[in-house]
This record gives C-alpha cells, sequence and structure tokens, in this order.
C-alpha cells in the first residue's frame, strides 16, 4: 500500500509543472523549499531535543554559498549544492559544538541572538565585498537542460523537487535506523542514554551539523529560484517562522514538515491581505493555540486518524 | 568619536537600561525557571500606551505613573492566561508561547499604533551637553530614575513582607505553599512586577532611540547578556550585568567593532558566557542529578 | 457545649501519584492535643499519607478537619487553616536566613504576638537565635530540623505534620527534638500526627498509634498497649 501511495504522490507532485502558470509554480516551489527549511529544524529540535531559534543563520549561509559562486564566479547551480552542504556542515558543527553546554532555554537564547545577529555580521564592511553588503546580490535561475522541454520556473520546480525529495529520504531512512533512535533517546532522556555509552556530544554536534546542511540546502534552491539575496531576507523572522512552521506541521515528525512548509509560505501571504501587521499577529496567535490544543501539530492530526489505537500506553514512536 | 569618559558615561545610561530589563528577565526566571522572549515587546507596548496617554493631554509624570499601574495589570493577566496553562509543559512548549506572544505583542502594537517611528518626550530637557560636555540631562536623569527603580526593587524583596513571600514562592513553592503563601498570586506578582520595571525601561529608552514596534529587540538581546554575566538566577548580578554591558557595548561600538556591529557584541558575550561559566559572574552552580 | 469535632477525621482516604495508587483506604482520627503516631517501614505509604492530608497529590475520600471537609482544598488554603506540615527533607528554606524562614512561618498571621513567640522560640532552640542572619543552608541536619519545626509552631498551628523529623539525625539530637515535641504536647494543646520509622521513639510519645502496611492501615491502639504487643512489634515494627 506505501509503496502505490508515495508513488501516487510523486505524480501528483509533478503535475503542477504543466498545470500552473508562472506564478503560481514560483510559489508552490518556495512552498517545497520551507518544507525542507523546516525539515532541517526538525532534525535538531524535533528528533534530537536542541532548541534552535536561529535556523534561518544555516538558510542564509546556505543561499550565500550559492548566490557567491554563482553571481562572482559564474559557477553553476549544481556546482555550488557541494560547497553549500560543507560551508553548512562546518557552520552547524560549529554552532553544535558551544550547543553542546546550553541546556533548553540557553540554547534557545543564544541561537535567538545568532537570528538576530545574522543581518548585522551580512551587512558588514569586512564581508560587502563579497555577500554584496545591503543592496544583495543578483543571480540568474539556471536554464533547464536542451533535452528537458521546460522553462527555468518549471525547471526550478522539478529541481527544487528533486533535491528536497532526495534530502527527505535520506533524512528518514537515518530517523528510522539506529542513529535516529539514538537522537530520540538523546532528547528524552540524556542522563540516561549517556549512561548506556552514547557518546552525547559526538552525536549532537552531529545532528546539528546534518540539520544545518538539509536547511542550508533550502537556503541555496531559494537563492536560485528567487535570483537574490540579500541580508535583510534573513532577519530573525526567518528563523521564527520556520519554528512556527515545525510546531504547527508536528514537531518530531517528517510528514509534519511538509505541512509546516506549506503553512510558512501560504499563511503570511492570505493573512497579508487583510492588513500589514495581520500575518504577525496570526502567526503567533497559531503557534499559541497549537501549543495549547494540538501540540502534536497537522501530522499528529492525521496520525490520530490513520494509525489503529494502541492499547499500550506510551509514547508513539515517529 | 566623542570622548572616552562621555562613552563611559552614556554607556552607563543604557547600562541602567540594560540593568532594569535584566531584572525583569531575573524576576521571572527566578520564580518559573523560564526567560520571557516577550519581555521587551511588554516594554514598547507599555511605552505606546504612555504616548497615547502624553498625546491625549495627560502630564508626563502622570502618565508615567499610569503606565506603571497598566503594565503591572497586563503583565499579571498574561501570566494568569497564558503562563498558566503551560506551566508543567516541556520547555519547547514554554519557549513556543513565549515567541507567540512576542509574535502577537510586537505586531499588534503596531497595527494599533502604525509602524511609524515616533518621537517620544523626556522630561529631562536641557540645552546640550551638562558638567563640560559629559553627560546630556535625559541620560543623568534617565540612569537616576532606572537607579532609583532598581532601589526602590531591592528594599521591596529585602524588607517587605509580601517580597518575602515572593523570594520563598521563587526558591521553593512546595514549602511556600506549606506555610500558606498563595503560589499562584505570587507568580503574578512577579509578572506584573516585570512588566512595570520593563516599562519604566522602554519610557526611558524611548526618547533616544525614538519609538517603533521593534525598539526593545536589540535591547532585549543586551538585557539577556547583561542578566546571563551576573547570573540568570541572581537580580544583584543581572543588575550589575546590564551595567557592564551598557559599558562593554558603547566602548566596544565606539572602539572596537564599529557601530553596526553592536549586536553581535552582546552575541558574543552570550555564547562567551554560556561557554566559559554559566552560571555568570555571580550566579550559583547548578548540578543535575541522574 | 456543641458538638466537639476530632480535630482530624479521615475516612476512606485513596491517593497516590499519577496512575500509581498508593493509599487503598484509611481511616485514622487525631484527637485534640494529643500525638498521634503512624508507624510502619519504608514503602508503607507514611509520608503519602501527610502529602494527601495537605493536597500536595490527588486524593479521595473524607478528610475532615474540625469538622470541615478539605478533601480537594489547595495545600495554602489547609495551611491557612491552621495543619502546619513539615515535610521529609525539611522543607527548609536554604536560600534565606533563619530570620527569614521564621518570618515566613508567621506570614499569614494577622495577631499581634508574633514577636512574644519567636522570643519563645528563640528560648526553646538557643541555637536557632544564635545563628539568626545566617543562611538555613549551611545549618547542621538537626538544626535544620529544628528550624522547620520553630517555623511551623510560628504559623500557631491547631495540628502538626511531622515527617520523620528523626530521619538522619543522631541519637543526641533527636532526643533533642523528641523532648521539644513533648514540650509542644504539654505547653500548647497543639495536636500532632508523626510519622516515624523509629518505632520505638514514637510510641514512647505518642497517645495512639496505626501501623501502616502498603497503603493500607493493619492495626491500631493506644500506644503503650502496641509497645508491649511482641507480636505486633515483630510482624510490623522490626523488634
Amino acid at each position: 500500500m506505501k509503496p502505490l501511495l508515495i508513488a501516487a504522490g510523486l505524480a501528483l507532485a509533478l503535475v503542477p509543472i504543466w498545470a500552473l502558470e508562472s506564478f503560481h509554480l514560483f510559489q508552490l516551489t518556495l512552498a517545497v523549499i520551507m518544507a525542507l527549511a523546516v525539515l532541517g529544524l526538525n532534525i535538531v529540535t524535533g528528533y534530537n531535543g536542541q532548541i534552535s531559534l536561529g535556523h534561518g543563520a544555516f538558510f542564509a549561509v546556505g543561499a550565500y554559498a550559492t548566490a557567491i559562486p554563482m553571481s562572482l564566479l559564474d559557477w553553476s547551480f549544481w556546482a555550488t549544492l557541494p560547497v553549500s552542504a560543507v560551508v553548512c556542515g562546518v557552520v552547524g558543527w560549529g554552532v553544535g559544538f558551544p550547543a553542546l553546554r546550553l541546556g533548553g532555554l540557553y540554547l534557545a537564547l543564544t541561537t535567538f541572538a545568532l537570528a538576530v545577529a545574522v543581518p548585522q555580521i551580512l551587512k558588514h564592511k569586512a564581508v560587502e565585498a563579497w555577500t554584496g553588503g545591503v543592496q544583495g546580490l543578483f543571480l540568474l535561475k539556471p536554464e533547464a537542460p536542451a533535452w528537458l522541454a521546460l522553462t527555468p520556473d518549471q525547471y526550478m520546480y522539478l529541481v527544487a523537487l528533486l533535491v528536497a525529495g532526495l534530502c527527505y529520504l535520506l533524512t528518514a531512512n537515518l530517523l528510522r535506523g539506529r542513529i535516529g533512535r539514538a537522537m530520540m533517546a538523546v532528547r528524552d532522556n540524556p542522563t540516561a542514554a549517556e549512561a548506556m555509552g552514547m557518546d552525547l556530544a559526538s552525536l549532537k554536534t552531529r545532528t546539528f551539523a546534518v540539520s544545518a546542511i538539509i536547511t542550508g540546502m533550502a537556503g541555496s534552491l531559494s537563492a536560485a529560484v528567487v535570483e537574490f539575496v540579500a541580508p535583510d531576507s534573513f532577519t530573525f523572522i526567518l528563523s521564527i517562522s520556520l519554528f512556527v512552521g515545525m510546531v504547527v506541521g508536528g514537531v518530531g515528525s517528517i510528514l509534519g514538515s511538509v505541512f509546516g512548509g506549506l503553512f510558512v509560505l501560504f499563511v503570511p501571504n492570505l493573512a497579508e491581505a487583510i492588513s500589514r501587521s495581520a500575518p504577525g499577529v496570526i502567526y503567533g496567535a497559531i503557534l499559541i493555540l497549537f501549543l495549547f490544543v494540538l501540540p502534536d501539530g497537522v501530522a499528529g492530526l492525521v496520525r490520530r486518524f490513520t494509525t489503529k489505537k494502541r492499547i499500550i500506553p506510551g509514547r508513539e514512536t515517529s | 568619536m566623542e570622548g572616552f569618559a562621555h562613552q563611559l558615561v552614556a554607556g552607563i545610561a543604557t547600562g541602567g537600561i540594560y540593568a532594569s530589563v535584566a531584572l525583569a528577565l531575573v524576576m521571572i526566571y527566578q520564580a518559573t525557571h523560564h526567560v520571557n522572549f516577550a519581555q521587551g515587546e511588554m516594554a514598547t507596548l507599555s511605552t505606546f500606551i504612555a504616548l497615547t496617554m502624553i498625546q491625549a493631554g495627560l502630564p508626563y509624570w502622570v502618565a508615567f505613573f499610569a503606565t506603571l499601574v497598566v503594565s503591572f495589570i497586563i503583565g499579571a493577566l498574561v501570566e494568569r492566561i497564558l503562563m498558566r496553562p503551560v506551566q508543567n509543559a516541556p520547555v519547547l512548549t514554554h519557549v513556543g508561547v513565549f515567541i507567540g506572544m512576542l509574535l502577537i505583542i510586537s505586531n499588534a502594537t503596531g497595527w494599533v499604533f502604525g509602524h511609524t517611528t515616533k518621537a517620544f518626550p523626556t522630561p529631562f530637557q536641557s540645552d546640550g551637553l551638562l558638567f563640560g560636555g559629559l553627560v546630556s540631562a535625559h541620560e543623568l536623569g534617565s540612569t537616576a530614575v532606572t537607579l532609583a527603580v532598581l532601589l526602590l526593587v531591592y528594599l521591596f524583596f529585602a524588607h517587605t513582607s509580601l517580597g518575602l513571600a515572593m523570594r520563598a514562592a521563587a526558591y521553593n513553592p512546595r514549602s511556600a505553599r506549606l506555610v500558606g503563601i498563595r503560589v499562584g498570586w505570587m507568580l503574578a506578582l512577579g509578572w506584573g512586577l516585570a512588566a512595570a520595571i520593563g516599562s519604566v525601561a522602554g519610557m526611558m529608552v524611548a526618547p533616544a532611540v525614538f519609538l517603533d514596534p521593534n525598539m526593545m529587540l536589540g535591547i532585549l538581546l543586551y538585557a539577556f547578556a547583561g542578566a546571563l554575566l551576573g547570573g540568570i538566577d541572581n537580580p544583584t548580578g543581572a543588575v550589575v550585568g546590564g551595567f557592564a554591558v551598557g559599558v562593554l557595548e558603547n566602548l566596544a561600538g565606539a572602539y572596537v567593532v564599529g557601530t553596526e556591529l553592536k549586536l553581535t557584541v552582546a552575541l558574543i558575550i552570550i555564547i562567551g558566557v554560556l561557554v566559559v561559566r554559566p552560571s555568570g559572574l555571580f550566579g550559583r552552580v547548578v548540578f543535575s542529578r541522574v | 457545649m456543641g458538638t466537639t469535632h476530632m480535630l482530624l477525621e479521615v475516612k476512606g482516604l485513596r491517593g497516590g501519584y499519577g496512575p500509581i495508587q498508593v493509599l487503598h483506604g484509611l481511616d485514622f482520627l487525631v484527637e485534640e492535643g494529643s500525638v498521634t503516631a503512624l508507624l510502619g517501614a519504608n514503602g508503607a505509604g507514611k509520608t503519602t499519607t501527610l502529602r494527601a492530608l495537605c493536597g500536595m497529590i490527588r486524593t479521595e475520600g473524607d478528610i475532615l478537619f474540625q469538622g470541615q471537609r478539605i478533601t480537594g482544598m489547595a495545600t495554602e488554603e489547609i495551611a491557612r487553616l491552621g495543619v502546619a506540615h513539615v515535610p521529609d527533607g525539611r522543607g527548609t528554606f536554604m536560600e534565606l536566613t533563619v530570620e527569614e524562614n521564621f518570618k515566613l512561618g508567621a506570614y499569614t498571621r494577622r495577631d499581634g504576638e508574633v514577636q512574644a513567640d519567636f522570643a519563645r522560640m528563640w528560648a526553646w532552640f538557643p541555637r536557632l537565635k544564635q545563628r539568626w542572619k545566617q543562611q538555613a543552608g549551611t545549618l547542621s541536619g538537626g538544626e535544620q530540623q529544628m528550624l522547620a519545626i520553630a517555623r511551623a509552631l510560628l504559623m500557631r498551628p491547631k495540628l502538626l505534620l511531622l515527617d520523620e523529623p528523626s530521619f538522619g539525625l543522631a541519637p543526641l539530637i533527636v532526643q533533642e527534638i523528641f523532648g521539644i515535641m513533648r514540650r509542644i504536647r504539654e505547653e500548647s494543646g497543639v495536636g500532632i500526627l508523626l510519622v516515624e520509622q523509629n518505632a520505638n521513639l514514637a510510641l514512647e510519645l505518642a497517645d495512639r498509634a496505626y501501623l501502616l502496611e502498603t497503603g493500607s492501615i493493619v492495626t491500631s491502639g493506644p500506644a503503650a498497649e502496641i509497645r508491649q504487643d511482641e507480636a505486633i512489634r515483630r510482624a510490623y515494627l522490626g523488634y
């Protein structure tokens, strides 16, 4: 049953390439990208229990890791992806290292400070030559190869789908296996995990690194799709949006990340129709509502309707 | 580049602001072991309320004290309505609720009061700098006000029965209940007090940085850094830390990194403290039991 | 005279932690001005019983304090009615001074005799007066126990609940503490419900005793009788 559903899902995902006109396809592409970004956050916060309010920073790093080579050095988009992965991995590991000393609240605090500081750092004179300073960098969407008769917008949607799909697959594999269980053990009972011989430090920093790479990939994709990067695109609001998306979609849920991505993209657009301030208020209200009423997010709701009830009390694995 | 002495004095003035907000943060942390991410936004809201009163014709100090009262009430209400239901929830939920509050308050403030920057009056007027270019009347006045507030808070906690009860409720809620202290009300009181203190900080900083919905975000981070530096569970430490950060920020901004990177200084202080000495200069070192 | 109520009357007390039920329907009484002992082995549910009386855990059943039903009331309200609980671990405010601990004991009092009571406590516990401005956490185990009792007495309670006052203390200090409890009974008329592992000492002091085993009362009676009954002592009290 499951392989059939996945195949159907894939087919469904390809339809928009021909069914949607340019702007809506662009939006859907961004939704896919956001879903990937939220997945990254979910890995470190949902599955590993390290609260990050600064994932926008990794998104930014990935975006610039693609934008700088493409804009200044004329590289192709695909060539920048490994660069992005490496840089984000290093930065992620670098953030994960001091993070080891910090528990829930302090980590949230520190990553929040990081999120606020990122635009400032990006605008600084010392790196202006590379980042383009306040004005940012412009790039061009990659063209589809000749044998694929697609417009750049359609091509990017396909690319985003491919990259995101691959990341989701790899993540799912990782999380369902031994490492995933180790991550969750650390989240649920760190002292017990350590007592059982797990190397907490190594696991936690590597989780941060992986999480940064995934969100960084999303950032890279967004740079190419939007064709523009600037420091003010990566304020703390981005980090908060990812957080909200994760909670609403479902903390610690791969499926939830997809819902989260859709939420992050479409709700602000809808809300902005009401007033400029509405998105923020609605975001905040929905976040609090979900925390009070639906702490497992939309994914939790879906799970309740699709899994048979268990008799054994205790937590569900996912 | 202004004289070193002026930078130092200005640093103390802003330090007073940070010390006030840091104190508010520590009060809530002590009572609940949670950091109120929305502290800054609540202070901004209070400042807008003050502005509304002033524009409606109320004399400055009447509006000032009325704002204190209103802020107190808002803080207590937030605790009862938003914090009470999730008091036993995991850390992630608490962080989420605080973030939600931050979003709602800062955006609602923009919605109601508009997003344009506004000027906020100061009761301390002077033509130019006093004491031979050392300090402006506002800097002097705001430092005096924040110091007065901090002194009053100290006296309240150290020498009144209610202050003692609040401290007891924060240190040991179980034992506090056993002597008849209504711990729930103490929490609400603590939040109200923190909100009132935050509102003073807002009203003192607004004349210098101009009032807009995001005024306090940077200040919040500096206050965090100060509270951490002093010891997140130590009120005196938080105050000292706040002043220290104010001076450090000003000097670093003037002589080391330039004003564009000042927030990064806050980040570095935060990371530095948490990595080198998480309990801060004066805090207690806490070990977690297996 | 109108109807006199028992100081404490408990019927069918059930309670526990989360899904775990610890108390399975207890019935017992505490008379005014008397000392009642609640004895039993580790894990019998003695501490849980005291917690249930103070509303610290979920409870069902009838708890009547001076005729008033207090089941389900909040801990602080029960305290304000006149129930002083010295919990396991003493419950002192470690970060606060001895003086501040005293003041907290008298926190809810509105009469003018608090200073007089302070003086009385200084007479009973001269060491606490010596350490007046010291942080409670720096006191020895015995001093902390005395501080906890002093704080409870400063509430001018009608019922005093004591959870293992002898725990972890040297025999000499334990004697001192039991001497204090004798004084309490003689001079203040406060009713005492005493939970103790040291059954011998408890039975010497008490008027009445209840024996608890895995959440149920297995036997009860005048303390003197229980003390003399070898069979009971061997079976439940280990001596």
